[in-house]
């Protein structure tokens, strides 16, 4: 199911969750919105399940409009960050749910609604479980009964708000490749909310990046990660230094000092500078653009991170790098910085 | 070495808790103001109840104005316990699931009852519909009889029971929150669906625990109940009133035999309370 939304806003009292969003969402895609929280990508995903509903704008699944339909008739899978099990219900009964409260003309009888559950606990491979309550299975069991009963109602999409938050890390990761897999098995329309940037890049087949209840960025993992449309993306996806600089004549200045850097063409005036902390080239003192003292050396893995103080003219700020292991650094060592790929947006604020 | 750890864990034990002395003194002044106040009375009432004999006892509880009395606080209690339930879920669905103004201020107005003396409770529906009160001219000239019949002592007691099933289901409804009913909203059941299947089953032991609180209190009220009555013989009397009314004539046995009747119930409220806190606590 093709998912299309148009301009929609909403407010809670003067704050705007949402200002003005648009989305499409392909037919068995499956995407993730990625934010801080206050971001507006629950509020999102509520109004496209019908939980929350828009002051303004449309929703419409395959053309048609969504929001002519209470949230039971748009036959959309819903699962909840804190899972939101029926506590008095077993396992079995949880699932069976949406297929037991079905009008009587379409309800299916009792052995079918039985096999419809129990194939459902095999495909969360926790069939085992289906008479006990939710209150003695673990995190991610829940997690995964609560991802069987939003399918029970063949769901025509499957939205998870925060589907892996509340679980430790661990678990966290098996339960993500899980979800690939089951996606790519049922091939269901899905949209899962997360902050995590790690989720979002390695679950998504697309990454929405919101913030201040606006849309970002919309792409793949890699355009998102590689081009960041904005500032804000740069920062909040993937690790970046960013350094204050000043554009005039085509020309970067940090701290008065001209860098050996093409501007881009970005507009001159007051700007950021974004480079990701394995993008900054090290060499011998003189030899970048930037040069700096290094203050502090961690080494695990193939890398070595590094406390830089830039020695930029009045500018002192000390950034945090990541080098290959081949070019052991020492602490009060003087070395050269030369960004290998950068970005400069102009500063906002 | 294994003495001198051992006196040492020893002396540990005598700092962490009180002196023995200590200890003996606070429990003895709990048990005896526990006796004095509470077992001592319940004895007194049992015992002046069958000091005549067993026989006595009966033929008291079966005078046709103790039977009155008792079917009277029955059906009291049955309406008021039967509306303030109905009330209860209504105030605290709305207090817990929805956000609206003047939500504090409704929660405020439910605890009134609390606050207000029984007495002046009694009053208030006195002024109101009495002959010289608000509806009582209106209600005389239509021949509807509230005031010192059934109507008045059954609005006199929903008025001071209306808190109890309310308060017990606010918190827990709060704390459970609407995900569960969303999650059933969203699985496609209907309002009533939801309520019956989801809503009700996770608060039932709140609801009956409500109920039984309720209820204690809807068969033990006096002061609000004593202003509306105006003490029929046979008709208008619930138990309490009956219990002071014979007392005064100095029917010692039949008014401990009733008194009785309602300490039984207090002990078993006491009971049932005990087993759904149980239940409530483990959710």
């Amino acid at each position: 199911m093709a998912i299309e939304v148009k301009n929609i806003v909403k407010k809670f009292g003067a704050f705007a969750a949402l200002d003005g969003v648009d989305l499409k969402v392909a037919n068995g895609e499956l995407l993730a919105l990625l934010g801080p929280s206050g971001s507006g990508k629950t509020t999102l995903l509520r109004i496209i399940a019908g939980l929350d509903w828009p002051d303004a704008g449309e929703v419409s699944f395959d053309g048609e409009n969504a929001l002519a339909r209470g949230a039971g008739e748009r036959q959309v899978g819903f699962v909840f960050q804190h899972y939101a099990l029926f506590r008095h219900m077993t396992v079995f009964e949880n699932v069976a749910f949406g297929l037991r409260v079905q009008p009587r003309a379409v309800r299916k009888n009792e052995a079918s609604i039985r096999a419809r559950v129990k194939e459902l606990l095999d495909l969360v491979q926790l069939d085992w479980l289906s008479n006990r309550y939710p209150s003695q299975l673990s995190g991610g069991q829940r997690q995964r009964i609560a991802l069987a009963r939003a399918l029970a109602i063949e769901p025509r999409i499957l939205l998870l708000d925060e589907p892996f938050g509340a679980l430790d890390a661990k678990v966290r990761k098996e339960l993500r490749q899980w979800l690939r897999s089951l996606h790519s098995e049922i091939h269901v329309t899905s949209i899962f909310v997360t902050h995590d940037q790690e989720e979002a890049l390695e679950v998504a087949n697309r990454v929405v990046v919101m913030d201040k209840g606006r849309i970002e960025q919309i792409g793949t993992p890699g355009e998102v990660y590689d081009h960041p449309a904005t500032a804000f993306v740069h920062g909040f996806i993937g690790e970046s230094i960013v350094l204050a600089v000043d554009i005039s004549d085509g020309r970067v200045r940090l701290g008065g000092k001209t860098l050996d850097i093409a501007a881009d063409g970005a507009p001159p005036g007051a700007s950021k500078l974004f480079v990701r902390r394995h993008d900054m080239q090290i060499g011998p003192a003189g030899s970048g653009a930037l040069e700096g003292e290094v203050r502090r050396v961690r080494s695990f893995g193939p890398i070595q991170r590094a406390e830089i103080a830039l020695a930029a003219g009045e500018c002192a700020t000390v950034i945090e790098i990541d080098a290959p292991r081949d070019r052991e650094l020492q602490t009060g060592d003087i070395i050269g910085l030369q960004p290998r790929r950068y970005r400069i947006f102009a500063a906002q604020d | 070495m294994n003495a001198a750890q051992f006196s040492s864990s020893s002396a540990r034990d005598d700092l962490r808790t009180e002196p023995r002395l200590i200890r003996f003194l606070i429990i003895a002044i709990a048990v005896i103001f526990l006796t004095v106040f509470v077992v001592l009375p319940l004895v007194v009432v049992f015992a002046q109840a069958f000091s005549k004999g067993v026989g006595a006892y009966f033929t008291a509880l079966s005078d046709p104005e103790a039977l009155s009395a008792i079917r009277l606080t029955l059906m009291v209690a049955a309406i008021s316990v039967g509306l303030n339930l109905v009330f209860g879920l209504v105030a605290a669905w709305a207090i817990a699931k929805f956000d609206f103004r003047g939500k504090t201020f409704l929660i405020s107005l439910i605890d009134l009852p609390f606050s207000v003396s029984p007495v002046i409770s009694g009053l208030v529906f006195v002024l109101l519909f009495g002959a010289q009160g608000f509806w009582g001219p209106w209600l005389q000239s239509h021949n509807v009889h509230v005031l010192f019949a059934v109507p008045g002592i059954a609005l006199a007691t929903i008025f001071v029971t209306f808190p109890f099933v309310a308060r017990a289901l606010i918190p827990l409804m709060q704390e459970q929150g609407t995900q569960e009913e969303e999650a059933a909203i969203s699985l496609g059941a209907s309002g009533l669906q939801t309520f019956f299947r989801v809503t009700l089953p996770n608060i039932k032991w709140g609801v009956l625990y409500g109920v039984l609180l309720c209820n204690a209190r809807a068969m033990g009220e006096f002061g609000a109940v004593s202003v509306v009555s105006g003490h029929i013989r046979g008709e208008t009397n619930t138990m309490p009133l009956l219990v002071e009314i014979l007392y005064n004539e100095y029917q010692f046995v039949s008014s401990f035999a009733i008194a009785s009747l309602l300490a039984m119930l207090a002990l078993i409220t006491l009971v049932v309370k005990t087993i759904l806190e149980r239940h409530l606590d483990e959710g």
